[in-house]
């Protein structure tokens, strides 16, 4: 298995997340690491115990409104993508990205609505061009990693793979802003290190809600 | 307008990757593709960027905007918001382009530089900003509310950079097309605009 394949895998486990901070002590004389007990706090002052964008929405309401609504439209509003294929496209990115926040409750939600289906978005998180997507999506998701490096490095070739699978304009369109809206996402999240939570179950939780309700601003209540 | 438009070099001779209408540089092609994500895009930017209520000058806004657009090589983004920061701060596009070059010897404030640290961070990964770098930007008087906007607006610029390049937009070649238009985005903000003028 190639290094970056196994680097991946360790990624996507999420009981393996780390919020604490590493600390160096002292055992007889020798230095050792060791993940102190203090929880990493966010960089600003944000309400405790809120995950992710969550808390940054409740820091800052008149960003968090436009935020939420281009969540909504993006994700959940009328697109030829399905609304699983789109939850995918973030999750990817964002497993790109190394932001376990949104990878995680976004891998979460894009099982939900992939339903039986589901094992498909563990597959490509772990190695998107032996998954079993189809053709199409491959190919909107390679273009979505070119997106994630930069913009200019989405090629004529790139486009025209794309379409000869059957992609069109809308949903070049929609897979492109989505990847640039999860490089936004990801680093206001991780740029403020804002809390990430560690345990399964809650993202669990969160995609349901996610897949259920969609993008909803928080309104003041924890 | 659209014939000086016509008139003007382009930067990217080629076709964009998917059918805009025509006519329109940079990101107003794809806002007047799809207008149901244009929406919340021009929101942001405009309470980022315009909103009044805000301790960090529009002009100093402006001038991160237009550094990460730098950084991430968007011809368009850096441009048109050099633009408008010129306007804003008075200034000549030399300064504009010495702040982009290196903000470390640019005349900005101290608490400037560190934001514009921060920034630089922000750019590469959410995770290369350091705790370090958020008690300089404090020693400098930055606030929370600063530091909140200086990365928020990095990393929307990280998006809309992507956006309109990953998209194979055409942006004008010429520097002044950007400094003539700063004024009337200054003027008309980024919301209710039109899209044709």
């Amino acid at each position: 298995m190639p290094a970056h394949t196994l680097i991946r895998l360790w990624w996507t486990q999420p009981q393996k997340l780390n919020q604490y901070n590493q600390i160096q002590i002292r055992v007889f004389g020798v230095k050792k690491n060791r993940k102190s007990k203090i929880k990493k706090m966010a960089h600003i002052q944000v309400p405790e115990g809120v995950p992710g964008i969550r808390s940054l929405a409740m820091f800052r309401p008149e960003t968090g409104k436009p935020l939420y609504d281009l969540a909504q439209v993006l994700l959940r509003g009328e697109s030829p993508l399905t609304e699983a294929e789109r939850e995918l496209i973030a999750a990817y990115v964002s497993s790109l990205n190394n932001c376990m926040y949104c990878m995680s409750s976004h891998a979460a939600a894009a099982r939900c609505l992939f339903g039986d289906e589901k094992n498909i978005v563990d597959e490509v998180l772990q190695d998107m061009n032996q998954s079993h997507v189809s053709d199409k999506m491959k190919a909107l998701l390679h273009i979505a990693g070119r997106v994630q490096v930069l913009g200019k490095e989405v090629t004529e070739q790139d486009i025209t793979a794309a379409r000869n699978y059957g992609a069109s304009d809308r949903e070049l369109h929609d897979t492109v802003l989505i990847a640039a809206t999860f490089c936004m996402f990801n680093r206001y999240v991780d740029g403020l290190a804002s809390f990430t939570p560690t345990d399964t179950t809650t993202y669990e939780e969160m995609g349901k809600r996610m897949a259920e309700k969609g993008y909803v601003p928080p309104s003041g209540e924890l | 307008m659209t014939i000086v438009n016509r008139k003007l070099k382009i930067v990217n001779q080629k076709m964009a990757h998917i059918k805009l209408p025509e006519g329109l540089p940079g990101i107003r092609g794809p806002m007047a593709f799809r207008p149901e994500t244009a929406k919340p895009l021009n929101e942001l930017a405009e309470v980022l960027l315009r909103d009044d209520n805000n301790s960090l000058t529009r002009g100093e806004r402006e001038l991160i905007a237009t550094y990460v657009s730098s950084l991430n090589d968007c011809f368009f983004c850096q441009n048109a918001h050099g633009g408008i920061a010129q306007h804003y701060l008075q200034c000549d596009i030399a300064f504009i382009d010495g702040v982009k070059k290196d903000f470390q010897s640019a005349i900005i404030s101290e608490k400037m530089k560190t934001l514009l640290a921060i920034a630089a961070s922000v750019q590469q990964s959410g995770k290369n900003v350091t705790t370090e770098q958020i008690e300089d930007a404090r020693k400098q008087g930055a606030t929370d509310l600063e530091i909140h906007d200086t990365v928020l607006i990095a990393a929307a610029f990280c998006m809309f950079n992507r956006y309109i390049d990953g998209l194979g937009t055409t942006a004008p070649a010429d520097r002044n097309y950007y400094i003539n238009r700063g004024k009337q985005r200054a003027e008309e903000g980024y919301i209710d605009f039109d899209l044709y003028k």
